[in-house]
Order: C-alpha cells, then sequence, then structure tokens
C-alpha cells in the first residue's frame, strides 16, 4: 500500500468577480481529506496503554484537535482500530471478530510493545504480536508509548490515508490465506522454518 | 447497615441560593432500596409478563468493564436475576515469568500489573523481596517510599474518579481528574524517568533519588490539588441526581465484606476498619497522623465517599512525609545486594567484576517464603515470594485485591436494575491488568 | 474549604499504646511464634505435623484428611477469630521429589494476627484438598484459579472450572514446573487453537444453575464439567 505514489494536490483557484462558489479538485484528495480528518477510532483498550490512550484523550493533549472527538465503542461505526494493549490467546478471537465486524475502509494501529510483538511476555499465555491475526497499519512503539507518540502515529496514519487512490481496490480487499495457493505454507512447515528462533528450544532460562 | 431510610442533603439548581451564596440545600430522604421516597415508586404490580429470562452479555469488549471483563446476565425484564462474571481475557502469565527471572528484573512486571499504581506496587514488591533478603532500608529511603506510594494511590483514586463519573454520566470531572493526573505523571517522569511504568525500586533501595528542586514541585502540588478535589467535591457529593444515582444499590453488610474477603475502600465502606497501613503497619506508617475513612452503608456512594477522604489523607500524609524527609544515602550499603555505582563499574576493574557479577548471577536470597501486604489503592496487596536458595524466586505469587473484590459482584447486582449493574462494577475499581495477571 | 460529608466517620487517627508498628530486624527463623499455632495443636492431637516461623512468620503445616476441620475452628472459636481469609495458592518446588504445597494465608482482624496453613500433597496421588468455600465465601475464585493453574481439586467447592485459561485450554496447567514457559504447543498451533475458540459462545441454562445444584447433577454431567468441557451452545 505504501508502494502507491503520493498524488499531487492542486487546486484550480477562480475568479471571485465572476465565478463565485466552486472549487475545483481532485475527487481523491478530496474524499482522503475528509476521510484522514474525521477518523473515528475505537479504542480496544486493554492494559496500559489504554491508560495513555486514555490520557490522549483527556484536556492536555486532546485528541480531537486531529478529528478524533468521537470515540467510537462499537466496531460498526468506527475507522480505526487502536489496539492499545497487550492480547492474550483468550482475547484473540475477540479481536478478530471486531475487526471482521467493522466496516470498509477501516485501517488499524497497533499502540505499543505488546500488541505490537508482544513486547516483554514471551510466555505461554500472550499473542506475540496482533499482526498474526489482524493486518496493522501503523505500528507505535513504546511501553507504553508516550501520547506524543501515539499522536505522532495518527499522523502517520493521516499520511497513509491521503496517498490512497480510490481506483485502487487492493486496499480494501480483505485477505485470508488460501491452502490451494501455491504461496501458502502450512503450519507445520512455519514450525519447522522458525524453530531456532520461534517456540520449543531454548527454554533452558528456567534452570536457575 | 442499609436498613431504613437515610437523609442526604443535596443541592439541585432549581433550589435557588441561601443567605451566603451558597446553593441551597433540601434534605433527600431515601429508604433501603436506595430510591428517593417523595418520588413516587414503580408500581410494584407490575404486569407478570409471561416469557423466558433474558441472557445478556456485557463484554469482553465493552466500555464500562473497564478493560475486558465479560458479564454473562440472566434478566428478569431489567431486573438481573444471575451475574456470571467471566475473567481471564487479560491473562499474561505474570506468575509463570517471575520464577524465570532474578528479583529486580522482575520490578518491571510489577509495573504493569496493576498500572494504574505502577509505583505503588514496586514499593511492595521491593518490601517483600527485603523480607525475603532480610534487611532493613535506610530512612531517607522509607520517606521516598511512602511519597512513592501515597502519589501512587492519588492517581489511581483519579483514574477510578474520571472513569467512574463517565460510567454515572458525568464527563467534566474525568477532565479535571486527568488533568491533576498529569501533574502526578510529571513529578514521577522527573524522578524515575517514565510517566506510567516507573520501575522506581530496587531491592534495598530506589532506582534513583530525587533530583534537586522536586520536592518543590511536590509542594506546589499538595498546595494546588485540594482546590480540584474541592471542585469536583461541590459537584459531585450533594449533586441530587448523583446521589439519587448511586445511594442504596450494590450493598454490602460488614459480615458479608469480610466473608467474602472484600478489602480496602470496598470493605471500609462497609464499615469494617480495616486499613494494613494500621493493622500490619509497613514502612513506618504508624508515625504519620492520617485518618481511616469508613462507610456506614456499604453501598456505592460510600464506596465513592471514602475514596474521595482518602484523596484529602493521601494529601495529609504527603505534606507530613515532605516535612520528615531526611538526608542520607538512599541505598543501603550491603555489596552482595546493591550494583556499584556506575561510574566506577565503568572504571574500575574491581567494581565491573562486581557489577557483572550482581547482573549475571543476581543477589540470592536465603531459604524461605515471606508474604508481604500493602494497602494498595484497591485493597490489600500482597506478594508472596518463595526462595529456594537461587536466585530466581521458586514462586512468585500476587495477591490481587480487584480479583477478590470482582467475585462478590453477583453477590452485589442481583436483584438490581441493569442499570445499577455499571455503577456497582464501576465502584469495585477494578483492572483488569490485575484481575487477570 | 474541606466539605465533610456527615456520612463517613473517621477512626483511628494516631497511634496509640496498642497499635503495632513496622516490624525491624526479623530474625530468618525462630522469633515468636503465633499462639494459634500452639493452640491448633493443644486442640487436635496430631492434626499439625509440625510448625515454624519465618521472617516473622507462623507457617503450620497441618495433614491433608483434617484442613476443613482445622479451618472451620480457626473461624469460628472465639479465641481465634480468623474471619479474613487473605490468600490461596500453591507451591511447587523445582525439585521434582517435593511435594506440592498448598498454601492458606489467614488473618484475623480483631486479634490482628497473620497465620500460614499449608498442606502437602504428594506427587503420586491425587491432587485434591477440601475446599474452604463454605467458611469463606472468598475462596471461590481463588480456588478456581489454584485449580486452573496447578491442577489442584478443591472438594467441595460448587463450581471448580478453569477461570483465566479457557475451557478448552488443552496444555495444561500453566504454573507446574514441567510447563514450559511458552507453553507446551508451537506458536502457530497455540494460536491456531485459540482463534477457533467462539467468543460468542453462550451459557446454557442449565449451566448458570450450577452453582446452585451441582450436587444434584447427574454423575457424568459433573465428570464432564470437570474436565471442562462445554455444555454447548
Amino acid at each position: 500500500m505504501g508502494l502507491t505514489p503520493r498524488p499531487e494536490t492542486r487546486t484550480v483557484s477562480y475568479e471571485p468577480q465572476n465565478q463565485e462558489g466552486w472549487v475545483a479538485t481532485r475527487l481523491d484528495f478530496l474524499v482522503n481529506w475528509g476521510r484522514a480528518n474525521s477518523l473515528w477510532p475505537m479504542p480496544f483498550g486493554t492494559a496500559c496503554c489504554a491508560i495513555e490512550f486514555m490520557a490522549t484523550a483527556a484536556s492536555r493533549f486532546d485528541l480531537a484537535r486531529f478529528g478524533m472527538e468521537r470515540m467510537s465503542f462499537s466496531p460498526r461505526q468506527a475507522d480505526v482500530l487502536i489496539c492499545a494493549g497487550r492480547v492474550p490467546f483468550k482475547l484473540a478471537p475477540i479481536i478478530r471478530r471486531i475487526w471482521q465486524q467493522m466496516p470498509q475502509p477501516k485501517w488499524s494501529i497497533s499502540m505499543g510493545a505488546c500488541a505490537s510483538t508482544g513486547g516483554m511476555f514471551d510466555n505461554y499465555a500472550v499473542v506475540q504480536g496482533i499482526d498474526t491475526i489482524i493486518p496493522v497499519d501503523v505500528y507505535v512503539p513504546g511501553c507504553p508509548p508516550r501520547p506524543e507518540g501515539l499522536i505522532y502515529g495518527i499522523r502517520m496514519l493521516q499520511e497513509k490515508v491521503m496517498s490512497e487512490r480510490r481506483v485502487d481496490n487492493r486496499l480494501r480487499e480483505e485477505m485470508y490465506p488460501d491452502p490451494t495457493s501455491q504461496l501458502y505454507i502450512p503450519p507445520s512447515v512455519i514450525d519447522e522454518l522458525g524453530e531456532p528462533f520461534g517456540n520449543s528450544v531454548h527454554q533452558t532460562r528456567s534452570a536457575p | 447497615m442499609g436498613s431504613g431510610n437515610r437523609t442526604i442533603e443535596v443541592e439541585l439548581s432549581t433550589t435557588g441560593m441561601d443567605s451566603q451564596g451558597r446553593p441551597q440545600r433540601i434534605p433527600l430522604v431515601t429508604n433501603d432500596g436506595g430510591s428517593p421516597l417523595d418520588i413516587a415508586a414503580p408500581l410494584s404490580a407490575e404486569p407478570e409478563l409471561s416469557g423466558d429470562h433474558m441472557l445478556i452479555n456485557i463484554g469482553p469488549q465493552h466500555p464500562a468493564t473497564h478493560g475486558v471483563l465479560r458479564l454473562v446476565l440472566e434478566l428478569d425484564g431489567e431486573t438481573v436475576v444471575r451475574c456470571i462474571p467471566h475473567v481471564g481475557y487479560l491473562h499474561c502469565g505474570f506468575e509463570k515469568i517471575g520464577e524465570y527471572r532474578q528479583y529486580n528484573q522482575i520490578i518491571p512486571w510489577t509495573d504493569r500489573e496493576d498500572y494504574l499504581n505502577s509505583i505503588g506496587n514496586n514499593v511492595a514488591f521491593a518490601l517483600g523481596a527485603e523480607r525475603l533478603f532480610g534487611i532493613d532500608i535506610t530512612p531517607r529511603c522509607t520517606v521516598l517510599r511512602v511519597i512513592a506510594a501515597e502519589l501512587s494511590r492519588m492517581a489511581s483514586h483519579l483514574v477510578w474518579l474520571g472513569t467512574f463519573c463517565i460510567d454515572i454520566g458525568a464527563f467534566t470531572p474525568f477532565l479535571w481528574a486527568f488533568q491533576e493526573r498529569e501533574n502526578i505523571y510529571n513529578l514521577l517522569e522527573s524522578w524515575v524517568g517514565a510517566r506510567l511504568t516507573t520501575s522506581a525500586t530496587r531491592v534495598g533501595g530506589m532506582a534513583a533519588d530525587i533530583p534537586s528542586g522536586w520536592m518543590d514541585g511536590l509542594r506546589q502540588f499538595i498546595r494546588n490539588f485540594p482546590q480540584t478535589l474541592d471542585e469536583i467535591d461541590r459537584m459531585l457529593t450533594r449533586n441530587a441526581i448523583w446521589v439519587g444515582r448511586i445511594t442504596g444499590i450494590g450493598v454490602m453488610t460488614a459480615e458479608e465484606a469480610i466473608n467474602w474477603g472484600l478489602s480496602g475502600p470496598m470493605l471500609r465502606a462497609s464499615g469494617v476498619d480495616y486499613d494494613v497501613r494500621k493493622d500490619f503497619p509497613y514502612l513506618d506508617y504508624e508515625t504519620y497522623d492520617f485518618d481511616v475513612p469508613v462507610g456506614t452503608n456499604g453501598d456505592v456512594y460510600d464506596r465513592f465517599l471514602v475514596r474521595m477522604e482518602e484523596l484529602r489523607q493521601s494529601v495529609k500524609i504527603l505534606t507530613q512525609a515532605a516535612e520528615r524527609l531526611p538526608d542520607g544515602p538512599v541505598n543501603i550499603d550491603d555489596p552482595r545486594i546493591i550494583l556499584p555505582p556506575k561510574s566506577k563499574a565503568t572504571s574500575e576493574m574491581e567494581s565491573m567484576i562486581h557489577h557483572f557479577k550482581q547482573v549475571m548471577e543476581g543477589p540470592r536470597p536465603p531459604i524461605g517464603e515471606a508474604y508481604v501486604a500493602v494497602e494498595s489503592p484497591k485493597g490489600e496487596k500482597g506478594y508472596y515470594m518463595v526462595s529456594d536458595g537461587t536466585s530466581k524466586p521458586a514462586r512468585w505469587r500476587i495477591r490481587p485485591p480487584s480479583f477478590i473484590n470482582l467475585a462478590a459482584i453477583p453477590k452485589m447486582v442481583e436483584g438490581h436494575l441493569l442499570s445499577d449493574v455499571i455503577a456497582i462494577n464501576a465502584s469495585i475499581d477494578i483492572v483488569m491488568g490485575e484481575i487477570d495477571r | 474549604m474541606t466539605d465533610k460529608t456527615q456520612i463517613v466517620t473517621t477512626g483511628r487517627a494516631l497511634a496509640n499504646a496498642l497499635t503495632p508498628v513496622t516490624p525491624r530486624n526479623i530474625a530468618h527463623r525462630g522469633g515468636e511464634p503465633n499462639p494459634s499455632a500452639a493452640a491448633i495443636g493443644e486442640h487436635f492431637l496430631g492434626y499439625v505435623v509440625r510448625s515454624e516461623v519465618i521472617w516473622g512468620e507462623t507457617t503450620v503445616y497441618v495433614t491433608r484428611a483434617s484442613v476443613f476441620e482445622v479451618m472451620q475452628w480457626l473461624h469460628d472459636d472465639p479465641t481465634q477469630q480468623y474471619d479474613f481469609l487473605s490468600d490461596i495458592t500453591a507451591v511447587e518446588s523445582r525439585d521434582f521429589e517435593q511435594p506440592i504445597e498448598v498454601v492458606w494465608h489467614l488473618r484475623s482482624l480483631p486479634f490482628r494476627r497473620f497465620l500460614r496453613v499449608k498442606v502437602q500433597l504428594e506427587k503420586n496421588a491425587p491432587l485434591e484438598v477440601s475446599s474452604v468455600w463454605s467458611i469463606w465465601k472468598s475462596a471461590d475464585w481463588m480456588e478456581r484459579e489454584c485449580y486452573d493453574m496447578f491442577g489442584i481439586r478443591f472438594k467441595g467447592h460448587p463450581d471448580l472450572r478453569r477461570i483465566l485459561m479457557w475451557e478448552q485450554y488443552k496444555e495444561g496447567f500453566p504454573l507446574r514446573k514441567d510447563f514450559p514457559l511458552r507453553g507446551r504447543f508451537s506458536r502457530a498451533e497455540q494460536l491456531r487453537q485459540a482463534l477457533a475458540q467462539n467468543p460468542e459462545a453462550k451459557y446454557s441454562m442449565e449451566e448458570l444453575s450450577i452453582a446452585d445444584a451441582f450436587e444434584d447433577l447427574p454423575s457424568e454431567m459433573r465428570q464432564r464439567l470437570r474436565k471442562g468441557e462445554r455444555t454447548g451452545e
């Protein structure tokens, strides 16, 4: 998605004396401008990052400045899923269900180290990054990220939205793994490939 | 306890001003169930509708569950007949990880377990580990930890206050509470470098002494904070809508509260004056002059009052602690436990080896076990550690107060209306990171 | 201008002679034992295996069969009054030969006492111990958690199900020492099993009534529930 060139933004000026009340622009620009500045976030707050998210929404940092005044606690009226906090395996089907309930166009921000990679919770209970469950547009690092960091991530998402093109339908496609595809690797092979770095070895740190 | 009528003076915008220009107060008489008596009670002879009870599922993703709690409610009309809470959606295996880490390395996990009270957890864990090591900390460190714990209690109660107000339907106190919380963040950040996840303590001391001029910032905060609290107090405590909404619901009597294991403000609102700071003191809390607020009715309104009073008492403790802060070292003088200073570790061979050994192997406590409880904002927070003589605990157990407080929610909500469930749930002050661990 | 409300009374502002003080210079072993430890030994002959004082905290080891009786007495006896159950947990040693210990932390609010009661469960026998749910209601979730994490069954608990992990969790009991830190299955398998949960699974009316009528259920249904199988949509 990031490979599409950012379109140039041009507006046509008009002569106020003889042609009043119109402005010409590209449809892409207008739609993206509208979308980027009225993103409705769906805060999927689970842990510490949710508190920093609340601080971002509260008076000092004031997320409403970026068009995010309305928190949408229902996924059906939301544009951006902000996953703030760690996601254990017990929560994995919940976040996938919420992502599927959101209408297109939709984006997602993975806030914090735990949501992005599992963070310091490399154990039996925590999903090692929500990008194994849902697609992620922006990763915000930090444990937890400061409100400034989250706002920077939101600005990056807005830039990304501004660079989208309506003719490019691939952006709105939802991909699920297709077992018949040539590119499909069954999980057992992934285990085999990833073994030196993945699970089931090097668990000797338990030794005192 | 919760029996008979009860009168609370409330203010309404329509009652005008008294002779001193303050809003006039009128007595609001409520009955046992909390409904105002001068308002006609709903008809008791409701038509009996045939039909099954309805099952309704709140959560795990719901703004009023303060995280990822799931409540399965069985409703008869709008009345809750049965409530079954489901937890575990944020189970991250803290206790398992603790068995794989040295004592000082566990401290970052204590931040993230009850993340509203992170520095208070650091203090609690360090106290537990020090009991296990058999060491006593320096006087300066003791006072610094009291300051840290009380600041953290205020920060936690402020988040509770803000979210509780949102759940009931008031938005403004949320903004005020978070503004004050940002001031606490600023203080913590200039001390330990982090806003939320502080990791401020070490076994035998603190990660850092306070920077110069920090106490001035603290004194300024102590001066300004009561004004905000008074403002919130004026807005809520006598507000007729507020009082009518939260009195008489979720009542726990004193015997029930003890039997269900409630602790902290939940227990004290029911009239039991059990406070770990007074009954099993730590950090010289017995030498501070402060009150333990105790409720009489055990309902949501009393829990609100108890927590508001605890905020004032925290200010009182902070004032005394700021006066008595002694000079001297922060860390104990014991090279088996404390790291050498960084400047020496990078310049002297012996210190470098010492540093390396301490970090790679870690200090080893003698074989034994210790359960150390502190009064966290949620209740009695205990850390139980078992050492088998190695540098990592054989078992690290967290006694989670809000887990045990939440276990009583079926008892509290059954028989109330669905909308009261939200208020009762908010009054428990749950934090899912601690419940599920 | 503090607007004190009349409803909340505040008490115990200043320390007096009876107030406990912060303990200092605690000895590793030895020290003054909690009088309740000796009282149990006198009242119940042969129930106490041994008792010791570690870091100022008294631990009483009792036999497995006597747990409920001792707890009931500690709760009810007017000279003990252990009315507050702080914690129930279990400890497994890194030494696999050692038995698993179940630990109760009790507090007596009227006497300001703290007592730790322990039971050792040998690993070659079924891990079972009496539930104290009928004495302290707070034992409900703590025993469920102990079962979830260690697989210890509490006899007499009304609704012993997994609480933190989901009910179809297949990997075992996470806090046991033979359970690896990252779980038994690979990450891919763990994720696949987790995503196979039904997030909208409802609980049947039958299950909702279990807390009341667990003992009346047919034995095969109790077995099924003990194994953690869901009873359908």
